[in-house]
């Protein structure tokens, strides 16, 4: 039984696991359906190469311990909360200039036109400073996106958390975990054949 | 006279699919919920708790529903923005009588009106041609009692023989299977065991788009370390991580299963102690595969023989195992063999009745569970009885105060129904959620059938494309808009509560169904003050049958979060897995192999049509599109069907990405947007099938159905593909 709301002190994380998404859109869908996105999607959810597979790919903000967008955004709009979530830009101050959106290293900011202004996902603040999920872990019918302790992380589901990247030399910490199979095994050998076979030759184009 | 009254251009204008893009007000408007009422998803099998929130009785949005057990809040898109069919421009608001000079093709008329007009059709058609010649269609998007409502009406009510309903075209030949081998109709299963079950196979089922919630339970299984096998033409979303695919030809499965089946005799990956306490006929399923080795069917299917030999492997040595299996091996001329033979493998390796073993289908639409036991299907009465058996007829009648005499025989199935519209023999028709000029196969002649009814009147709370040949349109009720019950997938009765009332002059369903009764004579059948009255009613039919709810109560199954069938008597604590203990449904508690000969589907590629089609969903749209072509965030996520094409095909015939291909078979022609992808057999491309008109996938489906279920061959055609010309650029004007 999943638990329905989270106080402070049960540290809730937020997790992506891209192997487990469908592609649905259930997220897309619903992110413009909480509270205050009023009918903006703030969520990505790309189609790596549709042409090879039907691999998708969900990306929430992952809320930077040292957010790159308010690092470069020249009017300082771009705020944190003390539990570390990286806001929508503030009305009264963002010049809709873009930068957050050229320089954020996940592509997460969107700006705009229409209110000349710079949105992003906001980890739906609204119903997290209340103990909900926020909308897209809610709904996401595979649990690729996830929201919950690291302790319901560890009893229900495998993988490694990772929440450090680099960027070129930038060291980026974020708030937001992201799934890599299991470390404990050893450096990740990513020159190392398929584990499924079948995955190089489907339909047995190439003889059985 | 039931063609229609004006241009399909004209019907579009007025009646839509227009798209609702925004809660009542807009997104500003920061309307504040009134109510939040715990129901659950229109939509499909899975029936997924939500919580829709109310003002001013208009549904204004939803909130994931935590605490209900089955998703945990979890909705896939269409449960997201179901909300937003209510307060819907589209929406029937009162009666209408076809008028070819009014706008639109529809005058609104009155209710007395209406109805009268109805039930003089009904009578006139009767006295002239014979009772059975009025016939009814009906959906299992309807609840429980609507369902059953609808079985005695047609009964007892219109006294025609003539009834069936849209679960013909769903999973009817898994329901056929599971009472012939397992002796009830029912999933084997609550989901809680796909997470037990060491090797989780399914086959013919596109789980990531249809059922997506049972996404989370698979994953949940692989998480535990079980393998997952997937059987399906197309590298479907959730076979991407697979351990092993088998990519299946369409309409070979019952070769691939029996070749599996072969491997567990040759390598006695049986379970002998189960097979020789608990079922009969194996030996006559075992000659029937004993030529079937993974090389033959490797030839049949396209699957690698060492791929069959895997499956078997891990399914016949592993201890735990469910098989799930859906539409692509139902909807097949061939469609109760399949299932039977799929069934084959659990009985064998003893995988039914313990934790994580099952096979089972996973029902299609809203209530296809429960909308297959209460007696709207042609040879069926309440509780799942036969309308043919004498026992089970005075059961039903002692129940419903009439007659036996006066309860009609058997029917003839939706297609047939169809055909004999089309041959002259029907005459009138009464359907409530059903179009089949979009779901039924071979579009253009179930138009010309429709066209030469003498009266048809359509019951739904939209204008679908079936709707534009009515004589009379009767404004009906949206799932959020009455209470009753349905029963999911895995055979759990859940509770449907009103959100809202019927808006305008829209009517519940039931009550239409009554007063249409009243007007006949026979409202004394049909005494009913609301739906619990009718629940009740059923649950009482329903006792001593196979799908017995004499236990069940709207409060239990509130309180309960619902309640799993057979629930035989008061107090009874529902049965969410099914044959415990080896114990099975006939009469003498065994299940039955069967034998399954490999034969062919109803058509073949040849040099005139050398491609194979198969056809189905998208995750954004649902069934024949009435409701979900109206929804602007479902609309704009897949806006129109495209033709997926294998690059290798694709190549062949000189199509690339994007160009618009004519795909032609013997029945008609349609021209759509290729998609080239590579997750598609090379002999084969896909097309939903969820658009009317020049766009309906069901054009090139062909009117071959199973012997045994009646089911059509949806998933099964030959075709013809060809690069069509550019289309031509509008001009400004």
């Amino acid at each position: 039984m999943s638990t329905a709301r989270y106080g402070i002190e049960d540290q809730p994380i937020f997790v992506i696991d891209q192997s487990r998404c469908i592609g649905c859109e259930a997220c897309v869908q619903a992110c413009a359906e909480c509270g205050t996105h009023r009918g903006r999607s703030l969520i990505h959810l790309d189609r790596v190469d549709r042409a090879t597979t039907t691999q998708t790919a969900p990306m929430v903000c992952m809320h930077c311990a040292d957010p790159t967008c308010a690092q470069v955004c020249p009017a300082d709009a771009i705020k944190q909360t003390e539990g570390g979530v990286v806001q929508s830009s503030l009305k009264p101050r963002c010049i809709g200039c873009s930068n957050c959106v050229l320089a954020c290293p996940f592509g997460v900011p969107k700006y705009y036109a229409e209110i000349d202004q710079m949105m992003k996902c906001d980890m739906c603040t609204d119903r997290t400073s209340e103990g909900y999920k926020p909308m897209c872990a809610s709904v996401c019918p595979s649990e690729a996106l996830w929201y919950g302790t690291i302790d319901e992380f560890r009893e229900q589901r495998t993988g490694s958390l990772i929440r450090d990247f680099m960027f070129g030399r930038q060291e980026v910490r974020t708030k937001v975990y992201t799934v890599v199979d299991d470390l404990d095994g050893g450096p990740l050998d990513v020159m190392a054949g398929r584990t499924q076979a079948w995955l190089d030759d489907p339909f047995a184009l190439e003889g059985p | 006279m039931a063609q229609r009254p004006v241009s399909e251009a004209d019907l579009i204008d007025r009646f839509g699919p227009h798209l609702n893009q925004a809660p009542p007000g807009g997104w500003d408007a920061g309307i504040e919920a009134e109510r939040v009422v715990n129901t659950h998803c229109c939509f499909c099998g899975q029936q997924c708790g939500i919580k829709l929130k109310a003002a001013d009785n208009q549904v204004i949005g939803f909130e994931p529903w935590y605490e209900f057990p089955f998703n945990e809040g979890k909705l896939c898109p269409k449960g997201v923005k179901r909300y937003l069919q209510g307060n819907h421009p589209d929406r029937v608001l009162y009666p209408m009588e076809r008028d070819p000079s009014s706008p639109g093709g529809f005058r609104r008329v009155s209710w007395e009106h209406a109805l009268d007009r109805v039930v003089s059709e009904i009578q006139r058609i009767q006295s002239t041609y014979g009772p059975d010649s009025f016939a009814m269609l009906s959906g299992v998007s309807l609840t429980n009692e609507k369902s059953y409502l609808v079985g005695k009406f047609a009964r007892l009510g219109l006294g025609t023989a003539n009834l069936d309903y849209n679960g013909r075209y769903c999973m009817v030949s898994a329901g056929a299977a599971n009472k012939k081998a397992l002796g009830i109709d029912r999933a084997s299963n609550p989901w809680s065991d796909i997470p037990l079950a060491d090797v989780v196979w399914t086959a013919g089922t596109n789980i990531a788009e249809t059922f997506p919630i049972t996404t989370s339970y698979i994953w949940k299984a692989r998480d535990r370390g079980a393998r997952l096998i997937v059987q399906d033409p197309r590298v479907v979303p959730h076979a991407r991580t697979a351990h092993l695919y088998l990519p299946v030809r369409p309409g070979t499965d019952s070769a691939l299963f029996g070749a599996v089946l072969h491997e567990l005799i040759r390598h006695d990956w049986l379970d002998h102690a189960f097979i020789e306490n608990h079922t009969h006929d194996f030996d006559q399923a075992a000659a029937a595969v004993a030529d079937m080795t993974p090389q033959w069917a490797a030839d049949i299917t396209g699957v690698p023989a060492a791929r069959i030999e895997q499956a078997a492997e891990w399914w016949g040595t592993s201890a735990t195992g469910m098989l799930l299996h859906a539409r692509g091996i139902e909807q097949q001329s061939k469609g109760t063999e399949n299932c039977l033979a799929a069934i084959n493998l659990g009985l064998a390796t003893g995988k039914f009745g313990k934790p994580g073993c099952g096979v089972t289908t996973i029902t299609g639409q809203g209530n296809g569970q429960g909308g297959r036991e209460h007696g709207h299907k042609c040879d069926q009465l309440p509780g799942n009885r036969d309308i043919t058996n004498p026992e089970h007829r005075a059961a039903v009648a002692a129940a419903w105060g009439c007659d036996v005499d006066e309860i009609p025989g058997k029917g003839l199935p939706a297609l047939a129904l169809i055909e004999a519209i089309h041959r002259g023999e029907i005459k009138g028709l009464l359907s409530i959620c059903f179009n089949p000029a979009v779901s039924s196969p071979d579009t253009n002649f179930t138009r010309e059938a429709l066209d030469k009814l003498e009266f048809f009147s359509n019951i739904d709370f939209f204008v679908s494309e079936t709707a534009h040949h009515a004589d009379i349109v009767l404004p009906g009720s949206l799932h959020e808009e009455g209470d009753g019950t349905s029963t999911t997938g895995e055979g759990r009765i859940v509770k449907i509560n009103a959100v809202v009332d019927p808006p305008g002059e829209a009517r519940h369903d039931w009550w239409i169904l009554v007063e249409i009764a009243r007007r006949l004579g026979r409202g004394h059948y049909f005494p009913y003050e609301g739906t619990r009255e009718i629940f009740e009613e059923l649950c009482r039919a329903s006792s001593g049958g196979l799908a017995d709810y004499t236990g069940a109560t709207w409060d239990r199954i509130e309180d309960e979060m619902g309640m799993f069938w057979p629930v035989p008597e008061v107090g009874h604590p529902g049965t969410p897995r099914l044959y415990e203990g080896g114990r099975f449904y006939h009469p003498d508690g065994r299940a039955r192999f069967h034998a399954v000969p490999y034969r062919p589907p109803g058509e073949e590629v040849d040099d005139d049509y050398p491609v194979w089609l198969t056809t189905g969903r998208v995750v954004s749209q649902y069934l024949s599109g009435t409701q979900t072509r109206r929804i602007g965030g479902l609309v704009a996520q897949y806006p129109e069907p495209l033709c997926e094409i294998h690059p290798v095909l694709a190549e062949r015939l000189g199509i690339v990405q994007g160009d618009r291909v004519t795909v032609s078979s013997r029945r008609g022609s349609v021209t759509l947007p290729a998609q080239v992808v590579a997750t598609i057999r090379p002999d084969t491309v896909f097309i939903p099938y969820h658009w009317p008109g020049a766009k309906a996938a069901n054009v090139l489906t062909k009117r071959v159905v199973d012997p045994i279920s009646a089911m059509p061959e949806f998933k099964v055609a030959a075709v013809r593909v060809e690069r069509a010309p550019a289309p031509p650029q509008e001009v400004a004007t």
